[in-house]
């Protein structure tokens, strides 16, 4: 299946604060926009997966958005990892159509928990809420303190991630936060959970993202302008919530790039820009380490002296990612991947060939991978 | 103000039920011998449904921690910051506590010990330093 299917479309609303649009609709103007920017009509559309919002379970949600667009999808419905969703539903789009299921796919997903609820976020793990332990960030905090304990990562390392990713996005028109940042800012950024620091964590912000997919063959029938190829992807699930996985510091992500760069053919080495999903600067840094870009534990060093930042030897997050363009859980880090293949992002990287997307969901439990390329 | 108190289920009960007579159990496997917490119906090892909830030595170390400078619920507001740990047991089972004396130093690896205290008359199984 190695390049044989394609993104041909993407789209999105504006990202931030939206009230009073409703998942529904945020959802129908990406998908508006994707199919405009693939140059088709919804009527080629036979399937549609969708990212189940999590700040207002619907049951059968994918229906009721299918409703909306006039459309009866042969498969369609919607599929729970949390941020792993999006590239999981882009492999599983590319299997049904490989398996004749279907023909074009439109993979999308909406929320809207900067103006709806963040209780998804914020709520208590269970019976240990009466120890006070509440909330995704808390998670991601004793995964990092794992981490520095372990292999000696210093915030500074942290920083780096932080601070590139921020600079990516300040320089993009279309990310909710455009303030830069530098390594002594992101130093004096308050403990929210510690080892923690504000400048780690996402944004949370109400957006929709859609992109479309069919093979290169129909691609190329229905006049296509930019079609980017999808040369390989793969998941894994690490599924064990944070205190009872065997090793807090490494998630089933080690084994979605294993599957995704056999599928492409591909090494890290080969990867010229990456999209990382970073809604906690530690899961970039463990996602850089499961991937083989470097070793697990020497992530702290890898990224240090700008080498994920622009102009660095892997630039990461070159649309500002979650911590910049929008807190969105995935789609707009696959929506770069496009742009990067195409030649037309803000931060374009000079004669990318290929890029790697991951996406993540819940606290590094779920996890997917997409690699991109010419 | 509500206290986000533990809910026990037919299942939990008796974990509950011990830690208000002093004494910290987990579940041991019948058939395979695996021992975990959070209390669960099945043995997750080899999913089993004979089990024996076991005394723990109450001995164990600390495997992470995090410290809250926000509290997400008001019951926490005036505990900031507090601390929540995760401690593995000799015998196996992991929980997530509180280290009631971070002062002596909190740390990856550093041997703790069962401290169990009340926390709105519901006990609950924190953890000291040793």
């Amino acid at each position: 299946m190695r390049g044989k299917y394609v993104i041909a479309g993407i789209g999105h609303t504006q990202f931030g604060r939206l009230p009073g649009r409703g998942t529904v609709s945020m959802n129908v103007e990406a998908c508006r926009n994707a199919l405009a920017d693939a140059g088709i009509d919804k009527s080629v559309v036979d399937a549609l997966f969708v990212k189940v919002p999590t700040s207002k379970y619907q049951s059968m949600y994918g229906q009721t958005l299918a409703e909306a667009m006039w459309m009866q999808p042969k498969v369609g419905g919607v599929w729970d990892q949390g941020g792993a969703t999006n590239i999981s539903t882009i492999s599983f789009a590319c299997m049904a159509i490989d398996a004749g299921q279907c023909d074009v796919a439109i993979v999308c997903l909406a929320d809207d928990p900067k103006t709806g609820t963040r209780q998804a976020y914020e709520k208590a793990w269970g019976d240990d809420g009466a120890y006070g332990w509440f909330s995704v960030a808390a998670g991601y905090g004793m995964t990092m303190q794992r981490h520095m304990a372990e292999y000696g990562t210093r915030p500074e390392q942290f920083g780096e991630i932080a601070v590139a990713v921020r600079n990516h996005g300040a320089n993009n028109p279309h990310a909710a936060l455009r303030v830069p940042l530098t390594i002594d800012k992101y130093m004096q950024s308050p403990f929210i959970i510690e080892p923690l620091k504000r400048d780690d964590i996402c944004l949370v912000s109400d957006g929709a993202a859609a992109v479309v997919v069919m093979s290169e063959t129909r691609a190329r029938e229905l006049g296509v302008k930019a079609p980017v190829r999808i040369l390989g992807f793969g998941q894994g699930q690490t599924s064990y919530d944070v205190p009872y996985r065997p090793v807090l510091t490494e998630t089933m992500a080690k084994a979605s790039a294993a599957t995704a760069f056999k599928m492409a053919g591909l090494a890290p080495k080969d990867i010229d820009v990456a999209q990382i999903y970073d809604c906690y600067t530690i899961a970039v840094m463990m996602t850089l380490e499961d991937y083989g870009f470097c070793r697990k534990g020497e992530g702290g060093k890898w990224v240090e002296g700008g080498r994920v930042a622009a102009g660095g030897e892997m630039p990461i997050n070159t649309s500002g990612g979650l911590l910049s363009e929008t807190g969105m859980p995935g789609l707009q880090l696959v929506m770069e991947g496009v742009r990067q293949m195409r030649g037309t992002s803000v931060n374009q990287v000079k004669d990318a060939a290929t890029c790697v997307v991951s996406n993540q969901g819940g606290i590094m439990t779920t996890h997917s991978t997409l690699i991109l390329g010419h | 103000m509500s206290f986000p108190l533990p809910e026990p289920t037919p299942i939990s009960q008796p974990y509950w039920d011990a830690l208000k007579h002093g004494r910290l159990t987990f579940q041991r496997c019948r058939k395979c011998a695996h021992a975990w917490l959070p209390a669960r119906a099945e043995c997750p090892n080899c999913l089993a449904a004979e089990w024996d909830w076991t005394e723990a030595s109450g001995k164990g170390r600390v495997v992470s921690w995090v410290i809250y400078h926000h509290a997400y619920h008001e019951a926490f507001r005036d505990k900031l910051p507090y601390n929540v740990a995760l401690v593995e047991l000799d015998e196996g089972p992991r929980l997530i506590t509180n280290i009631v004396n971070p002062e002596a130093g909190l740390k990856a690896e550093r041997p703790v010990t069962v401290k169990i205290e009340d926390e709105h008359g519901v006990a609950l199984a924190r953890f000291a330093l040793v």
